[in-house]
């Protein structure tokens, strides 16, 4: 057989493309073209495309080029990605290839785990290929060799792009793209992506913005076989509420058992341990079932990637810190146990599986509940019409501008007009106004503030030139101390210790080397199955929310890492915690891991709803639920907001059904429940779902709206969004939290406050009252501004609630009924078993403060002369 | 006066003396008209933007405006800053003609104390008053460093606060912590951070009869039991 000649590419790789039984594919070869007349490329590919491959053809082909006896010529290309195990991984595949070809490339890898003797090296004798991550750029940028160590550089390779441009290390990457095209102008970029809603977006991105505004070539490989999807019909009855699988656990198991390697996502690190507990307690072949999620230590997810990596692992309960990560060949069943949420986080999610593009990937949707059904249902339909969902590019952040600008100095000598126009070259900043910019130069310099008092003290100031430059060489060192955008909330480390009073029962050792990811069956008393006793001061399990361990007391037990913990105190900011014998713990609510049902998915739900006729492919259980409620009060319809109102119990209920996601019912609950307590009808609380919103009321609400008292049109007005969401966004605990995160980030304070470890905490400031300060004094200070930027894009999705409250205006349908209805039961039952986080923490300062009342008033204190 | 009735009933005793304690955190003697506040820490800000950590530069006036509204309050003859009323004494001497300038109109009309603490062993030039290590009201010794003496005693420097259990959370809060014989009072500068009362450094000064923690509410101060506070 001839062998297909590709004159693109050099003889060397055509011979190591046939020796492999492989053929270049079109797009790698498209991009390899691209490449080579100098124009930057994004490449959107599913997984198992060869997109990694694709990605280092180019470069790979020049330095194969390159004359025989030429040492290094500096640094040639950067690949930046966002996970760190990525860069390391991609690092060891191309030394394969590298080395099958008897190629001289030096390929290494830089993340913060790399020695600091190694980084020193790195930046003196670069490697001609550098695997990197966001924040490592950054640093790199700052330093003071910055234009020597970049000036080779002819390529940077972006990959995981979709997932990075969406966050503020995404803003960071932007801004650090541009000046590396200043350092390196003949520099191009390839942009690794998954399939996108708006592929333009990420082509913009990629290219600088401004005067020559342009967008990078698209080269798109094929879509790979249809997915095989579908949702499960459980045995079992399927739950009014919740997110949990213990009614479907049975059906997973089989499933597992029939496939080579599963991966079992869930949406958030409870609902992991949860699923992975009752799997094991099924577990009666012994599957070497594991657990990863956000929460553990990063050693332990280590050793569950290699061990998945090596094929020894036949299923793993994941969240979303698997969605991206390293190709495993040989998974081929995804099971998503939930509510899919988005389509495009269906897609990549089902993109895990198979990695083989002329094969469907299988994939199988276990639904928590009736409203999950549709979900599952409507997520299937737009898979296979290969709808995307992604979210909308954002607006790059002004506490991670001021991040930059600070760098910038630290790097060498800025012109500010010279800087201005070079982060405007950056998408996310395109639009950014000249005074928002000079005020977070302002802000670098001096803090920012009305009264100029700083002066005197200024981080960075003009010289003689011009030219800003830093004060000190200790600023430049701070700046290298608190670079980056990730902001852990106050998490405590979980430390495995000796239970305090010793138990009588006989303990047994785990088999030698066994680890957390078999996690030891949850035995009955006559089979004690933990092992013996650690020492205080024994392993780190991982870390979790300083706020959910609050809310537990010493002897309270919780899953964690697969197991039942029992918490034994907090000591020296460190939880200890030891193995309970417990079989009923108390899951962890802490809230990793929460996306937003997307706008488009909610939208086929609405339709899916309101067409009787779409209903035969659902489950028979949710058709006759539907039907009920149809002939007990009636179906929302896709474009009007149906209210219900019953009376039950003490209480006067309205439930609301606008399908927009958790956050904006959150956001609408806190804005309509203000508005019901001034109009006295005594609302007593509100629980929040991603379908609907329940508030209760010792008024009657209908009576009121048939008194003509209240008019529902009124109550749901869109005037609601302006002052009372203001008032109450600053007093909110969430703002507060905001804040802080932004307060980091731009540098305003450091991630480890000075002199916090060496005398207490009566010295410390917390954010919260500088928070207090600031608010009173400067309330349009530019970080209270970027935190209300965040707070009502990420956390309360204000956007959102706004679209929805224009949408629905002249279309409210209220049912006055007279008991419950079907479509309420599900939210109803919510009620009570709210997770400990954002808003609920609100109500949690207020019973808090009412306990408080209580005690006064039962303790009078003072004398009673 | 309502504000007053409804913080008068927030007191306490040490030994035969009444004190009020105010949602603010100041402690007013009635008898001798005299206002007791602990670790204004003023100028904390300045203190830190000369390690070029820039935090806003108004907690001095904030710290100011709510001893303002006290003063306004209870009208004392007397004020008595109990020690660290400046965070240091460099940053001091920076305070801003306007702050300077309210520093002034509460003192004026009445009587001023600086009692020295470890961030301020004297009070800075421009700051009129009296100023000493300890003060003596009636059989109770005011000092800024809480002492490990059997007498009578009202301190500051530890910036107590508590972390209160509720049915299903918690709060952290500054509070006076007492039992009877002695006090330590809540820092009342803007950015003085809290030390927990379950901390080690509390537990030699209060060894004896039941020890109460008043802590500050929104609008009152509230009673609390040692068992329903937390360790942080």
């Amino acid at each position: 057989m001839t062998r297909a000649v590709f004159p693109e590419l050099p003889d060397q790789f055509s011979a190591w493309f046939a020796a492999r039984g492989w053929e270049p594919r079109a797009h790698q070869l498209e991009l390899l073209s691209l490449a080579r007349s100098g124009q930057s490329a994004l490449l959107i590919a599913p997984t198992g495309a060869g997109k990694t491959l694709a990605g280092f053809l180019p470069t790979l082909t020049e330095l194969a080029a390159r004359p025989a006896r030429t040492r290094s010529g500096g640094l040639h290309t950067l690949y930046v990605s966002p996970l760190k195990a990525l860069a390391v991984d991609v690092a060891r595949n191309l030394e394969a290839p590298i080395a099958q070809m008897g190629l001289r490339i030096r390929v290494e890898a830089r993340t913060g785990d790399t020695p600091a003797s190694r980084r020193q090296r790195q930046r003196r004798d670069p490697p001609d290929i550098l695997l990197t991550t966001p924040e490592q750029l950054a640093l790199l940028l700052g330093g003071p060799d910055a234009r020597p160590l970049f000036a080779t550089l002819r390529r940077v390779v972006l990959d995981e792009l979709h997932a990075v441009t969406q966050s503020k290390r995404g803003d960071l990457l932007a801004l650090d793209l541009a000046r590396l095209r200043k350092h390196a102008p003949q520099m191009t970029i390839i942009g690794l992506s998954a399939t996108v809603r708006d592929a333009d977006e990420l082509r913009r991105w990629l290219a600088p913005q401004g005067k020559d505004a342009h967008m990078a070539a698209l080269v798109k490989a094929p879509p790979g076989a249809p997915a095989d999807l579908s949702m499960l019909d459980a045995r079992e009855r399927l739950p009014w509420s919740g997110h949990g699988a213990s009614h479907a656990v049975h059906d997973i198991y089989a499933a597992i058992k029939t496939a080579k390697t599963t991966l079992v996502f869930v949406n958030t690190r409870a609902q992991a341990e949860a699923v992975f507990q009752q799997l094991w307690s099924i577990n009666e072949d012994s599957l070497a079932i594991a657990l990863h999620h956000g929460s553990l230590d990063a050693s332990q997810r280590r050793r569950v990637e290699e061990a998945m990596a090596q094929g020894l692992l036949k299923a793993i309960v994941c969240t979303s810190t698997l969605d991206l990560g390293i190709d495993w060949g040989d998974v081929d069943l995804v099971i998503n146990v939930g509510a899919p949420k988005g389509a495009s986080r269906l897609t990549q999610r089902i993109g895990r599986a198979n990695h083989r593009l002329d094969e469907p990937s299988r994939a199988l949707l276990v639904p928590g509940n009736r409203f999950e059904a549709l979900e599952c249902h409507a997520a299937i339909e737009a898979t296979a019409l290969g709808a995307q969902d992604t979210p909308p590019a954002r607006t790059g952040a002004l506490d991670v501008l001021c991040q930059h600008i600070l760098g910038s100095a630290c790097a060498e000598p800025f012109d500010a007009d010279v800087l201005f126009a070079e982060v405007t070259s950056a998408e996310p900043y395109a639009h950014l106004a000249h005074s928002d910019f000079l005020a977070a130069l302002d802000f670098v310099a001096t803090g920012g503030y009305a009264l100029g008092a700083y002066e005197r003290f200024a981080r960075i100031r003009r010289d003689k030139n011009g030219l800003w430059r830093i004060a000190n060489g200790k600023i430049a060192q701070t700046w290298r101390m608190n670079v980056g955008t990730i902001v852990e909330s106050d998490m405590l480390k979980v430390r495995l210790v000796r239970a305090r009073a010793s138990k009588a029962v006989a303990k047994k050792s785990r088999p030698a080397g066994g680890s957390l990811y078999y996690p030891t069956k949850l035995g009955g008393p006559s089979r004690p199955a933990y092992t013996g006793p650690l020492a205080r001061g024994g392993r780190v399990l991982g870390q979790i929310e300083e706020y959910f361990l609050e809310t537990l007391a010493p002897g309270d037990t919780f899953l964690f890492g697969g197991e039942v913990l029992a918490l034994e105190g907090i000591f020296e900011g460190e939880a200890y915690v030891s193995r309970a014998h417990s079989q009923a713990p108390k899951v962890p609510s802490y809230a990793g891991g929460k996306f937003p049902l997307s706008t488009y998915l909610a939208e086929r739900v609405r339709k899916l709803i309101s067409s009787p006729r779409q209903w035969s492919a659902l489950p028979q259980q949710v058709r006759d639920w539907l039907s009920l409620q149809a002939k007990v009060s009636r179906l929302p319809s896709a474009n009007n907001l149906l209210i219900e109102t019953f009376p039950r119990g003490e209480r006067f209920y309205l439930v609301a059904y606008p399908f927009e996601g958790r956050l904006a019912h959150q956001t609408l609950g806190m804005l309509l429940t203000r508005r019901m307590e001034r109009l006295e009808l005594m609302p007593q609380g509100f629980v929040a779902s991603e379908y609907a919103l329940a508030i209760w009321c010792l008024r009657d609400v209908a009576g009121a709206c048939a008194s003509g008292a209240l008019s529902m049109e009124a109550l749901f007005d869109e005037d609601m969004l302006g002052d009372d969401l203001e008032e109450w966004l600053q007093e909110s605990a969430l703002m507060k939290r905001t804040f802080r995160t932004c307060a980091v980030i731009a540098g305003m304070i450091e991630r480890r406050f000075p002199g916090k470890e060496k005398t207490g905490r009566q010295v410390t400031i917390s954010t919260d009252l500088i928070y207090d300060v600031l608010r009173r004094h400067q309330p349009d200070h530019i970080l209270l501004r970027a935190a209300r930027d965040d707070a009502a894009t990420g956390l309360l999705d204000v956007a959102r609630l706004s679209v929805m409250l224009a949408r629905i205006k002249g279309r409210i349908m209220h049912e006055a009924l007279n008991r419950v209805s079907p479509l309420a039961v599900p939210v109803m039952l919510e009620i009570g078993r709210e997770p400990v986080y954002g808003q609920a923490q609100d109500q949690i300062l207020a019973q808090a403060a009412a306990a408080l009342v209580e005690d006064a008033m039962q303790k009078p204190t003072g004398k009673a002369s | 006066m309502s504000g007053i009735t409804a913080s008068v009933e927030q007191g306490f005793s040490l030994g035969d003396e009444d004190f009020c304690a105010d949602v603010s955190g100041a402690l007013f003697h009635a008898g001798e008209r005299l206002l007791i506040v602990a670790d204004l820490h003023l100028q904390k800000g300045a203190a830190f933007a000369e390690r070029r950590v820039l935090l806003p530069p108004y907690d001095t006036a904030a710290t100011l405006a709510r001893l303002g509204e006290a003063v306004a309050r209870y009208q004392p003859r007397a004020v008595l800053a109990l020690g660290d009323s400046f965070h240091d004494a460099r940053a001091g001497a920076l305070m801003n003609t306007a702050d300077r300038a309210s520093l002034a109109a509460l003192q004026s009309g009445r009587e001023w104390i600086w009692v020295a603490g470890n961030h301020d062993p004297e009070a800075p030039a421009f700051a009129d008053g009296l100023q000493c290590q300890t003060y003596r009201l009636g059989a109770i010794t005011l000092r800024h460093e809480p002492s490990q003496d059997r007498g009578l005693e009202i301190a500051g420097h530890l910036h107590p606060v508590a972390r209160v259990a509720a049915a299903k959370g918690r709060l952290r809060r500054r509070c006076f912590l007492s039992d009877g014989a002695r006090c330590v009072m809540p820092a009342f500068g803007a950015y003085a951070g809290g030390l927990n009362i379950l901390d080690e450094a509390f537990a030699p000064l209060f060894t004896g009869a039941r020890t109460i923690a008043h802590v500050l509410g929104r609008a009152n101060v509230y009673r609390i039991g040692l068992e329903s506070c937390r360790p942080d």
